[in-house]
């Protein structure tokens, strides 16, 4: 039989429906994979072969049945930012120890209700603040793809991306058909461009963010990183939808994104904004970007200079407002309700040991930012600030929308880079995120799709921005992009 | 803008977060080094901009003011580090 685990999640579908291999088949051949690649990879956290098997035999007796729901007997993994019912669940921080929540995320229990199969949970940079999956309490992933340096291979290891750094790498390990993962920054985008996935962070809304655990509140979104653009159709497909428990999350119905897939580009709109091309951007970024303008202009859409004039104030203001959301939303890990305790003398002393204990650098890094900006008489320089700022890039974006339908980016800066490169310097990291995190600022949608390798064999990604709830031209202008590209799998898988 | 020593430590106790001797002296630079780059906002003009709340001009959704959950003692507690009963144990607070 061929490897299942090299199947699309669109061509798994086709196959179990057709009867070609069972769930149960499906769901092993994942679970031997993983099995194999993750003493090398570390994408997986916690895998779940147990209750795997057991979601796929009830898959199994409902395509018998002719009962078969949308994703029946799909095996996915799930970023541990996802709380699971039963299921350990950590944001791969200490803080959160053996925390096994009392209840399933939204987006979670919508896959399970479609019939998805939960390989396990995913690695994911701690409470997903950063950019290559290096502050995991659970240690760092290894990127699947190698340098090829002067003909050879090179065996340093690569950062996937982060802070969905598991989801990139299992999805393109092939160690699952696809993955949820989170986006306050650039989190699903980044990693899937440095992998060779797709990856889309919804418009803000889109997705409940109801059992997620929060970061930045206002920027948070959830999404999917796939092998190819359909599934990250059917995926989001799946993942949305409105939820009475997250007030932010709107009532609006879910569209078939999947029909999008082949649908004409003739006469759209496509902006280029000049001030994407920044200082220090390599110029096998600016030859990618100038391909996916070709391949757009040859599907028959026009492509149009327009300026966001506000970019360049995008990621400090980001760097105001995420730091002031978690440092609120952290508050919560208090030694007292749940997770990791360290007993103090009194309840301040045990708050303040179980914290330091608990938290990972980065994280104390954050929470320290934001409880500055937010300490008495520093609100209004820095986080009132920081959100009229917000609503300028926001404002680029509705004045850019008069002209044109999406935007065409890079999405990252560079391709993949190496272990500890990027990790001495804060803000050398946090301008991984600097394509795409004008998009968590306005709320809109952006999609990362694959488009080409670097010199060193490494892939890279182009990113679309649509206006608000309108995935649907992302998915049929990403498809155009892939059609021309092609697919990029991983092409040695050197930890089998 | 310059952060001291003294005023890392008093932001750590505000975030209730142990720092070593050793910490402090770290963060006082990087803290000063992210806030120093931050400060750029600066050059933006926003007077009579308002600040962002939300990315689409949308009513916040209202519900019933009526109880729809309840009842969940055991699973409100399951996964306490201590507890006693229904009840969180902590550390004396009052005398």
């Amino acid at each position: 039989m061929t490897d299942l685990t090299k199947l699309t999640l669109a061509e798994a579908r086709d196959g179990l429906t057709a009867k070609k291999f069972s769930a149960t088949e499906l769901t092993q051949a994942f679970i031997k994979a993983i099995d194999a690649a993750n003493p090398h990879l570390n994408a997986y956290v916690l895998a779940t072969p147990d209750h795997a098997l057991a979601q796929a035999k009830a898959s199994d007796e409902r395509l018998a049945k002719g009962d078969a729901r949308p994703l029946e007997g799909l095996p996915i993994g799930n970023k541990d930012l996802f709380c699971t019912y039963g299921i350990r669940t950590t944001a791969c921080s200490r803080i959160l120890d053996d925390f096994k929540p009392r209840y399933e995320s939204t987006v979670g229990q919508n896959l399970w209700d479609a019939g998805a199969v939960m390989l396990g949970k995913l690695n994911n940079d701690e409470f997903a603040m950063g950019s290559s999956n290096e502050t995991s309490a659970f240690g760092p992933v290894v990127n699947p793809w190698r340098r090829t340096r002067n003909g050879k291979i090179d065996n340093a290891k690569l950062v996937p991306g982060g802070s969905s750094g598991g989801s990139s790498a299992a999805v393109s390990a092939d160690l699952c058909l696809g993955a949820t993962a989170t986006d306050t920054g650039g989190s699903i985008r980044q990693p899937a461009a440095l992998t060779g996935t797709v990856g889309i962070k919804p418009t803000y809304g889109r997705c409940s963010r109801w059992g997620i655990v929060a970061f930045a509140s206002s920027l948070d979104q959830a999404g999917p990183i796939a092998k190819t653009v359909r599934d990250s159709a059917i995926l989001l497909g799946h993942m949305a939808g409105h939820d009475p428990k997250d007030s932010t999350c709107v009532d609006l119905p879910v569209p078939d994104y999947e029909a999008e897939i082949g649908r004409s580009v003739k006469g759209l709109r496509v902006g280029v904004p000049k001030e994407y091309r920044v200082e220090g951007m390599s110029a096998e970024v600016d030859a990618l970007w100038q391909k996916g303008i070709a391949w757009l202009k040859d599907a028959g859409a026009t492509i149009h200079d327009i300026s966001l004039p506000h970019t360049k104030y995008a990621l400090p203001a980001y760097y105001i407002v995420a730091p002031a959301e978690c440092s609120s939303n952290l508050a919560r890990y208090d030694g007292v309700r749940y997770g990791l305790r360290v007993p103090g003398k009194d309840l301040i002393d045990t708050y303040e040991a179980t914290r330091a204990a608990g938290f990972g650098k980065e994280v104390k890094r954050r929470v320290l930012i934001g409880t500055y900006v937010l300490s008495a008489g520093y609100y209004d320089a820095y986080y009132l600030k920081a959100q009229k700022v917000r609503t300028l890039i926001k404002r680029d974006f509705d004045n850019a929308w008069s002209d044109v339908d999406v935007v065409l980016t890079p999405t990252t800066p560079s391709p993949a880079f190496g272990f500890g490169e990027k990790a001495g310097d804060p803000i050398a990291m946090y301008l991984e995120d600097i394509f795409t995190v004008t998009v968590n600022m306005a709320g809109l949608p952006g999609i990362s799709v694959p488009a080409g390798l670097s010199g060193e064999g490494t892939p890279m990604g182009l990113q679309l921005i649509g206006k608000p709830f309108d995935e649907g031209t992302l998915f049929r202008t990403a498809q155009v992009i892939e059609s021309a590209a092609g697919r990029f799998p991983v092409p040695n898988r050197w930890w089998a | 803008m310059q952060v001291d020593e003294a005023t890392v430590r008093r932001i750590a106790r505000l975030a209730r977060i142990r720092i070593t001797d050793e910490e402090a002296k770290a963060l006082e630079g990087e803290l000063s080094g992210i806030l120093a780059w931050v400060e750029q906002l600066g050059e933006v003009n926003t007077d009579n901009v308002p600040p962002m709340t939300r990315v689409a001009d949308m009513k916040l959704k209202k519900r019933k003011d009526e109880v729809t959950d309840g009842n969940k003692a055991d699973d409100i507690i399951a996964n306490a580090p201590m507890t006693e009963d229904h009840f969180f144990v902590v550390p004396k607070v009052v005398e």
